[in-house]
């Protein structure tokens, strides 16, 4: 106690212990509050993360009765050096991310364009473009099968738009149109999220600037480049990393449609890892997989902490 | 079916919902022709596209409800979109022999439902201590919780599974407490990894902020614990938040694939997306499966078009980080 009398401000004494006090049984009561979610994160995030880590350097195998050997770097050397599938997995999925960034997102914003004026139905039509959304992606994946078939529905509008010029194609047995009939149904399904980010974006722009715009004799095009794509500057980075590493993480409709074929056509990086690390059983391997792709999404998400700090100090 | 995930009492519309409402265009002065050829060019392109994001649901759907060959003999007209010629609900009673479609569907509510309610406590909680209470050590916690935002579930999935098949789980055999490892193959499995949720915590932590903190300090002199002001003041005031929560973990839960794949082998332990796999076949019923992913996406589509307002402000939240 004797400490608190050499503090000038006499009439605090009393106060601090007690704060101090209330202070410890707070943090003793913040502490249990954010433990269970904590312990989960820990036990179900951070272990497994970390054991994945360390078992890219073993030879672990999921069910097997010998104990994992510590192999060094031979499963990563294994992939980039005698592993054709995952060649062709890095490829796939950098050019799935090619298509379907650009292509996602600005059919959204055409969308949120759409939607965002004041017109009776807009409403109406954010839900239609939002449904695909909440239909799971193994649905949305089984149903586009039968879509893609020879035979099928999709073929059979190209024949009608055409007028039977042309007949379209064997969409997902054909190696060079496997991975963009892929692409198509992505950009249906998930276009409708983004469309509602966009939304969100637009709408924290103010209306006066459009009508400072108007008076200045700016047309359409005009106040798309000089109100409406500046304002959503942050908007833009958010929509881009998300829909990035949601590219990255294909997965889903690549199992259900072409398990990887034809030919290795649409084999993704998360696809070969569970297939490897799951399916033939080897652990060691599949986590160097995944360890790969992660670092690809870390180095998307340093891309985007770099750009969102550009727009500050340039602000 | 999935309605009881979703909160009882109705979450407020947002600002931003509220503004939906759609309006008709009434402007004051300026070129009115000009304006109403942009409205009319607006609502052709809002038809053409809003018939490219409707026709497979509607295919579906009316699909669903024809036989193999009437769907093949449609296919290239308008009737594919139609409901009509051999229609019936023969599909919906075939999939019901085929495959246990009720034991499906029930496995995916109890997945769906514990893990929304148990996770709006779990992250609720650590958002009211992470926002709410003044304690050494939050700040790190915090931190930790938004690190584990960059860890996309696939990257640790193959050691996930790895991890589970080896964790210690209890069990009470004739009376006698005993165990055992593994957790594969259980409902634990497909649930307990996905309570805790660092975007949900995060979220809860941003809405419990804008609370003023005047209501805690007046219920702490009344005596209130804690846990009180969590239970009686916060959380009533976090309808928006809740919904949000519920919302997206609703649709992650229910939507799961990967990982139910992975570890549950056992049929009557599997959720409706995986019962998918027992329709394909060497010739695939397409009706068959159709009538199947109908039955699976009427309950979620119904929930969305009841509840849309805070599906597209839950989604909406989901970007404000940004």
């Amino acid at each position: 106690m004797s400490h608190t009398l050499t503090r000038p401000a006499v009439a605090e004494a009393p106060a601090r212990p007690r704060r101090s006090r209330a202070t410890r049984r707070e943090r003793g009561v913040g502490l249990s509050m954010v433990a269970p979610a904590v312990i989960l994160l820990l036990l179900f995030l951070v272990v497994p993360a970390l054991l994945g880590l360390g078992l890219s350097f073993t030879n672990a195998r999921l069910i097997s009765p010998e104990a994992p050997r510590f192999v060094g770097l031979d499963n990563f050397v294994r992939a980039f050096t005698s592993d054709p599938t995952f060649v062709a997995s890095v490829r796939n999925t950098v050019v799935f991310a090619l298509f379907i960034v650009p292509f996602q997102a600005g059919l959204g914003l055409v969308l949120a364009i759409l939607v965002n004026q004041k017109i009776r139905g807009a409403t109406a039509f954010r839900v239609i473009f939002f449904a695909p959304v909440v239909t799971s992606i193994v649905v949305v994946s089984v149903l586009w099968k039968f879509l893609y078939q020879k035979e099928g529905l999709v073929n059979a509008a190209i024949d009608w738009v055409t007028f039977g010029a042309w007949s379209g194609a064997d969409w997902l047995n054909n190696p060079s149109t496997a991975l963009g009939a892929i692409i198509v149904l992505s950009i249906w399904q998930a276009v409708g999220f983004h469309m509602l980010i966009w939304l969100s974006g637009l709408q924290t722009i103010s209306e006066e600037l459009y009508e400072a715009a108007r008076m200045d004799g700016a047309g359409l095009w005009r106040q798309f480049t000089a109100v409406t794509w500046p304002g959503l500057r942050s908007t833009r980075v958010f929509v881009l990393i998300q829909i990035t590493i949601a590219a990255l993480s294909l997965f889903v409709q690549v199992d259900v449609m072409t398990q990887g074929g034809p030919m290795n056509s649409t084999t993704t990086l998360v696809y070969h890892a569970v297939r490897q690390g799951f399916r033939n059983q080897e652990t060691g391997y599949g986590s160097a997989l995944s360890l790969i792709f992660f670092a690809a999404v870390i180095l998307v998400t340093l891309l985007q902490a770099y750009l969102t700090r550009n727009k500050e100090s340039e602000r | 079916m999935s309605a009881p995930v979703l909160p009882t009492t109705d979450p407020a519309p947002s600002p931003a919902a509220r503004r939906d409402a759609a309006e008709p265009a009434r402007r004051p002065r300026g070129q009115r022709g000009g304006r109403r050829r942009r409205t009319v060019l607006t609502y052709v392109l809002l038809g053409i596209l809003g018939a490219f994001f409707l026709f497979p649901l509607v295919f579906m759907f009316v699909s669903s409800l024809k036989p193999d060959a009437q769907i093949l003999q449609d296919l290239s007209s308008w009737r594919a979109f139609l409901p009509i010629g051999d229609v019936s609900l023969g599909n919906y009673d075939k999939i019901f022999d085929r495959v246990p479609v009720w034991r499906f569907l029930a496995n995916s509510v109890i997945v769906t439902v514990v893990t929304v309610v148990a996770g709006l406590f779990v992250n609720s909680l650590a958002g009211f201590a992470l926002s709410r209470l003044t304690w050494r050590g939050r700040g790190l916690v915090l931190g930790f919780v938004l690190a584990t935002l960059v860890v996309p579930f696939e990257t640790i999935a193959v050691p996930m599974v790895y991890w589970v098949s080896k964790l210690p789980t209890l069990g009470l055999e004739n009376g006698v407490l005993v165990y055992d490892f593994g957790w594969l193959n259980s409902y634990k499995v497909q649930i307990v990894p996905f309570v805790a949720n660092a975007f949900s915590i995060f979220l809860f932590t941003q809405y419990f902020s804008t609370i003023p903190r005047s209501i805690d300090e007046a219920a702490r002199i009344d005596g209130a614990s804690w846990f009180t002001i969590y239970r009686r003041i916060a959380m009533p005031l976090s309808g928006p938040a809740i919904a949000t929560v519920a919302i997206l973990s609703f649709l992650a839960a229910w939507n799961q694939y990967l990982w139910p794949l992975m570890v549950v082998q056992q049929e009557q332990l599997r959720p409706v997306m995986v019962g998918m796999q027992y329709f394909f076949q060497l010739n695939t019923a397409w009706g068959e499966v159709m009538a199947y992913t109908s039955l699976i996406t009427i309950p979620v589509l119904l929930v969305f078009l009841v509840f849309q307002r805070q599906f597209i402000a839950s989604v909406a939240a989901s970007g404000v980080k940004g």
